[in-house]
């Protein structure tokens, strides 16, 4: 074999290469996020429930705030029956919000670590940030 | 074939004269002028068919108006709804603004009326029409009627042609040139109503008649300014305050001769 040594040598430097993105990842992708519930008007509820269950809200939040949206908008009316019976406000900032005051340590979290960026707080407001 | 200059611009005059044609081109040079004519006259207003429960409608008291009042309630308005201020007034944001005697009633404009009149400083807002025009040229139904007679902007739809505001014979709708956010958080000592949303650059807006407060059973938030100017209440009633007001006073409306059928009206 000619120049063994040297073949081996740019095999390495290639592994090398091509693994360092995924060992430079390694176990910052494990850190699944975790929303945190911790607000003063979660605290204060008797039972700690979301709108709708916990697996529904995970799932399908996003379609289920379009719905909310047109409902409130469109429809005209500002109030959604879930389905136990209960009363709540359609409102992004004004219910959503009200509960899940920590957007941060809540929706962000959960956001930055998918990649997704609502663009709803383009004009939407966190009632709780220092920011607009 | 080779067409010339000469043959080109005859074959597009004569098909330009042909698509003028027909009542599509009366609509757009006129709009509601064929089903007005087909009615007769300027109709009637929806409240009064026998249709809907509820017709949203606004009073100004101009007698009881001053130009502090005036202030205020742009001053309410601006707040609640996350305004901001701009220098430029071509790219000023209004939903609730003054104007004088002069520009409110152009077409019917009488230069020997009181001089208190002219001196008035009128409030002018969304008339939120019965025929609305500017709903008739939304291209994708950002703003569009409620059952209410409520002229709704949905902003999440709104492409920013501004169609609307070419359509609108009140001048009431206002565009996105700027961030309002950056606007806003230049503006000294600006306070922000965190229970509203504000509008992204490209999108346009007006009046709402504060659907997000009648929505929730109160009153509009330039009523609760200055109750004693500013009436709201149902036009499809004929027991509410508003239509006993109407039956004693005498009224205004802006540009009726359209065949818009303005819903804010300017006692005197
Ligand atoms: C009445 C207070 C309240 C309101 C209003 C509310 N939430 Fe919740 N939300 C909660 C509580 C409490 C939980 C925890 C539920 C559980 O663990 O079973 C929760 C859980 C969630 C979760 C799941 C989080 C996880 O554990 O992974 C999502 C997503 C969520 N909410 C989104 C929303 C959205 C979007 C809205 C507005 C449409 C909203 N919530 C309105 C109280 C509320
Ligand atoms: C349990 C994690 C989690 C929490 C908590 C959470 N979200 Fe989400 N959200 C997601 C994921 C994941 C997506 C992307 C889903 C997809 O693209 O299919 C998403 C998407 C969205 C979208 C659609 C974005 C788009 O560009 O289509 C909206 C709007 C949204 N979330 C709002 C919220 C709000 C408001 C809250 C806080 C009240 C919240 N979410 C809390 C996980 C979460
Ligand atoms: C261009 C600006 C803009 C964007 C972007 C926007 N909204 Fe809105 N949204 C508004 C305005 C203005 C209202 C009207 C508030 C009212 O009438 O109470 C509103 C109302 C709503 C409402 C009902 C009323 C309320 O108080 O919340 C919901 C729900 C809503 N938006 C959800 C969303 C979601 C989810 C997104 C992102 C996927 C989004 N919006 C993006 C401007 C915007």
């Amino acid at each position: 074999m000619y120049d063994s040594g040297k073949v081996i040598a740019g095999l390495v430097v290639f592994a090398a290469l091509f693994l360092c993105p995924f060992l430079y990842n390694h176990g910052s992708m494990t850190a699944q996020p975790k929303p945190s519930l911790d607000t003063p008007a979660i605290k204060k509820l008797a039972a700690k429930r979301c709108v709708e269950d916990r697996e529904f809200m995970v799932a399908h939040h996003m379609q289920f705030l379009n719905e909310w949206r047109d409902e409130a908008l469109r429809n005209g009316n500002r109030w959604y029956r879930n389905k136990a019976g209960e009363k709540y406000l359609i409102s992004l900032q004004n219910s959503c919000l009200k509960c899940h005051s920590n957007k941060k340590e809540f929706c962000d979290k959960c956001h930055v670590y998918a990649g997704v960026k609502p663009y709803c707080w383009d004009c939407h407001i966190d009632p709780n940030g220092s920011k607009l | 074939m080779k067409i010339d200059r000469r043959k080109f611009l005859k074959a597009a005059g004569v098909s330009a004269l042909a698509s003028l044609g027909g009542k599509g081109a009366w609509e757009i040079l006129d709009p509601g002028a064929v089903d007005a004519a087909e009615h007769g006259g300027h109709g009637h207003d929806k409240a009064k068919e026998s249709g809907p429960k509820t017709r949203w409608a606004m009073l100004v008291d101009m007698r009881a108006m001053t130009e502090e009042k005036a202030d205020k309630i742009r001053e309410v308005c601006d707040f609640a709804h996350n305004i901001p201020h701009w220098d430029d007034p071509e790219r000023e944001l209004k939903w609730i603004w003054k104007e004088e005697y002069e520009h409110v009633f152009p077409s019917s404009y009488n230069e020997y009326i009181s001089d208190d009149i002219k001196a008035m400083p009128f409030m002018l807002l969304c008339n939120h029409c019965d025929e609305p025009p500017c709903v008739r040229v939304c291209p994708v139904q950002a703003t569009f009627r409620r059952p209410d007679g409520l002229v709704a902007q949905d902003y999440h739809r709104c492409i920013g042609c501004r169609f609307c505001m070419g359509a609108c014979p009140y001048g009431s709708r206002s565009f996105n040139w700027f961030s309002a956010k950056v606007a806003l958080e230049k503006e000294e000592g600006r306070k922000i109503n965190k229970e509203f949303p504000v509008r992204t650059r490209g999108v346009v807006e007006k009046c709402n008649f504060c659907v997000e407060r009648i929505s929730l059973g109160k009153q509009p938030a330039c009523v609760e300014a200055c109750p004693d100017v500013m009436h709201f209440g149902n036009l499809a009633d004929s027991e509410s305050e508003i239509r006993k007001i109407l039956r004693k006073r005498m009224s205004l409306r802006r540009k009726l001769e359209l065949g818009t059928h303005p819903m804010v009206f300017y006692l005197v």
